[in-house]
């Protein structure tokens, strides 16, 4: 039914006699989720819609909120590490690197360069994984469904190496504080050379499909624009923050575990729209790799761990012989290893942003708060800010393009 | 000639970092404690100063902390012995994690990080929001209210975030139990309060955790 002008500008009553004003009535309130396949998980978005146009959108989140950080206070610093997987559950090495090196902080350890550089392939390896979780469902969600195959397919020869090494696909644990579990075992060098002179192929392949699509790009330039300004202030960061045209990446502004010895570029975005993260992304999928090669030309031989039978146990071969090997090994598995008292937060570059660790030491070998700077969760906040005047159709892209992890995000 | 020379003095009097000197210039009873460990400096505050202290640290051009990392909340109640843990006399802090972000484009930032720590006593958990001067303190500031129970004044959007909105309690207070909460539903009747049915356990066994709580309920 058509209304006059006379009609839309004059308060009028309901059927319960209430007044209402017809011109603000013409907004709208939709519930997207929590179970929508675009919301990367259960995560529900409430928009408030004045016809299709967005004039806010607010996350509401914490559907599979399991208490992760209330639970590490109440673990050994060893045991906590396998709590640390299951929060960004596509790059759970990230997560074991970011804690690990938190321990490693309050502890005033570093491993040995072999520790290092197998402590980056790891990573980097898993950053190339993450990120083709993110293209395939962000691909899928436009609408682009043969990139969601093409990337599970490769992701999966990456997850075989990180099962060769930990002999799990996706919850490793491999490293821990002092170093990591267990040296590569033989053959995985040559064949993670394998894997990654394959990769760069597969990479063009993911470009070819979409690059240059004009409906790829309909969808995604000019979407969800954020500056650089924003981002600081909201605490923005990683590839969301790179797509605003800030060369900042913590691998090289706090170089550590040996990355300062790897020569590789940050790409950078534009405009900071969906489109130039997704650019961003794909470039530095290219870098990892280069990382990775380097690293395996590279790769130093020596011990793995650091060595304090404090922090690290024995080996297998010396508990035969050695009662103090054995006694060090049971302190450390039923005591754990006591840091001193302080507190320590590492950053790291995870695949989402900046990953940090905060842990607060009592001296006991249980940490006393155990907290996650949680990347998506502080990224997700920009959300609304790139929603704001877009159509409904946007929010899919927009989502897709932050990379959010729900299992990060409600910990 | 003096008694001590000038490394004595040093030995005696480390030099204080910029961002505690401009705060004591410009709040000179703010600052509670400075402490350094492993190169990271953190600075305690009484919780009046809070959002002064974080205006200033964003405003003033030498410190130009521009990205708001985030905030965390910690509880020291030590449950096993009574009174604070650590050593400290309030039973909550909140940290404030600061970085400034070096900026090739523009030239700006140090490339530093700072923690401003409020200290919170339990008598008057709260403290002033600095969503008006950091946007990305919302969804923290929420995490903090849900968890600890420490309302923001000022605060756009104070809702619980992870938890559901009618739980009761705040479970990363040392005092909630870990496990053995009954699941709630819509009245909202069965989640444990806190200082009911409270379970003290060293975290080693499943049982521990959980058995006071379940045979109570």
């Amino acid at each position: 039914m058509a209304l006059n002008s006379d009609q839309l500008n004059t308060p009028s009553l309901n059927a319960e006699g209430i007044q209402i004003d017809p011109i603000e009535d013409t907004k709208m309130v939709i519930n997207m989720g929590p179970h929508h396949p675009s919301t990367h998980g259960v995560l529900r978005i409430v928009l408030e819609l004045d016809g299709e146009v967005i004039i806010k959108a607010t996350p509401h989140m914490g559907f599979v909120h399991t208490g992760i950080e209330k639970e590490g206070e109440y673990q050994t610093y060893l045991k906590a590490v396998t709590l640390t997987d299951r929060m960004d559950y596509v790059s759970a090495s990230l997560n074991n690197m970011a804690y690990t090196m938190a321990v490693e902080k309050l502890l005033g350890v570093e491993p040995p360069p072999r520790g290092q550089y197998l402590r980056v392939i790891m990573c980097e390896l898993q950053r190339i994984a993450s990120h083709m979780v993110w293209l395939g469902t962000h691909a899928l969600d436009i609408g682009a469904m043969t990139m969601f195959f093409f990337t599970f397919r490769d992701r999966e020869k990456l997850l075989d190496l990180t099962e060769m090494m930990s002999g799990v696909r996706m919850m490793p644990s491999w490293i821990v504080p002092g170093g990591l579990r267990g040296d590569a075992p033989e053959g995985y060098v040559e064949r993670v050379k394998k894997v990654i002179d394959e990769l760069p192929r597969r990479f063009d392949e993911y470009e070819i499909l979409i690059d240059q699509n004009p409906i790829w790009r309909e969808r995604t330039q000019g979407i969800g624009m954020i500056t650089p300004e924003e981002c600081y202030s909201l605490g923005v960061s990683g590839p969301t923050l790179r797509g605003s045209g800030v060369p900042h990446d913590l691998r090289k502004a706090v170089p550590y575990s040996s990355y300062d010895q790897f020569k590789f570029e940050i790409p950078v975005g534009e405009y900071g729209d969906v489109y130039d993260r997704y650019r961003v992304r794909m470039a530095e999928m290219r870098q990892s790799r280069e990382i990775v090669k380097q690293a395996l030309e590279n790769l130093p031989d020596g011990p793995i761990n650091v060595d304090d039978r404090k922090i690290v146990p024995p080996p297998r071969e010396e508990l035969d012989h050695s009662m103090e090997a054995v006694i060090h090994h049971f302190k450390i598995w039923t005591e754990g290893i006591h840091p001193p008292v302080g507190e320590a937060y590492v950053p790291i570059e995870g695949p989402k942003g900046e990953l940090g660790f905060y842990l607060v030491s009592n001296g006991s070998s249980y940490p006393w708060r155990m907290h996650e700077r949680p990347p998506s969760f502080m990224n997700l906040q920009a959300l609304s800010k790139m929603c704001e005047g877009r159509l409904i159709a946007d929010v899919v892209a927009i989502i897709g393009s932050i990379d959010i992890i729900l299992g990060e995000i409600d910990r | 000639m003096t008694e001590s020379t000038p490394n004595d003095t040093n030995d005696t009097k480390p030099k204080e970092c910029i961002e505690v000197r401009k705060i004591r210039e410009t709040y000179p009873d703010a600052i509670l404690e400075v402490n350094e460990f492993r190169g990271d400096t953190r600075i305690t505050i009484n919780k009046e100063y809070v959002h002064d202290v974080i205006r200033l640290m964003r405003d003033d051009q030498e410190l130009d902390f521009n990205f708001f990392s985030e905030c965390l909340g910690v509880d020291y109640l030590n449950t096993q012995e009574g009174g604070y843990a650590l050593g400290k006399d309030h039973r909550f802090e909140v940290v404030y994690n600061l970085y400034s972000l070096p900026d090739k484009r523009t030239g700006r930032g140090r490339n530093r990080r700072i923690f401003i720590k409020a200290a919170i006593p339990e008598d008057d958990c709260s403290v002033t929001s600095v969503t008006d001067i950091y946007p990305g303190a919302n969804f923290p500031e929420r995490e903090i209210y849900d968890m600890f129970g420490i309302t923001f004044t000022g605060h756009p959007d104070l809702r619980r975030i992870l938890m559901s909105d009618d739980w009761i309690g705040h479970p990363q207070r040392k005092d909630y139990p870990l496990g053995g909460e009954r699941v709630q539903f819509p009245d909202g009747k069965f989640g444990p309060s806190v200082g009911e049915g409270v379970v003290q356990h060293p975290g080693e066994s499943f049982f521990g955790k959980t058995a006071s709580v379940i045979e109570k309920n």
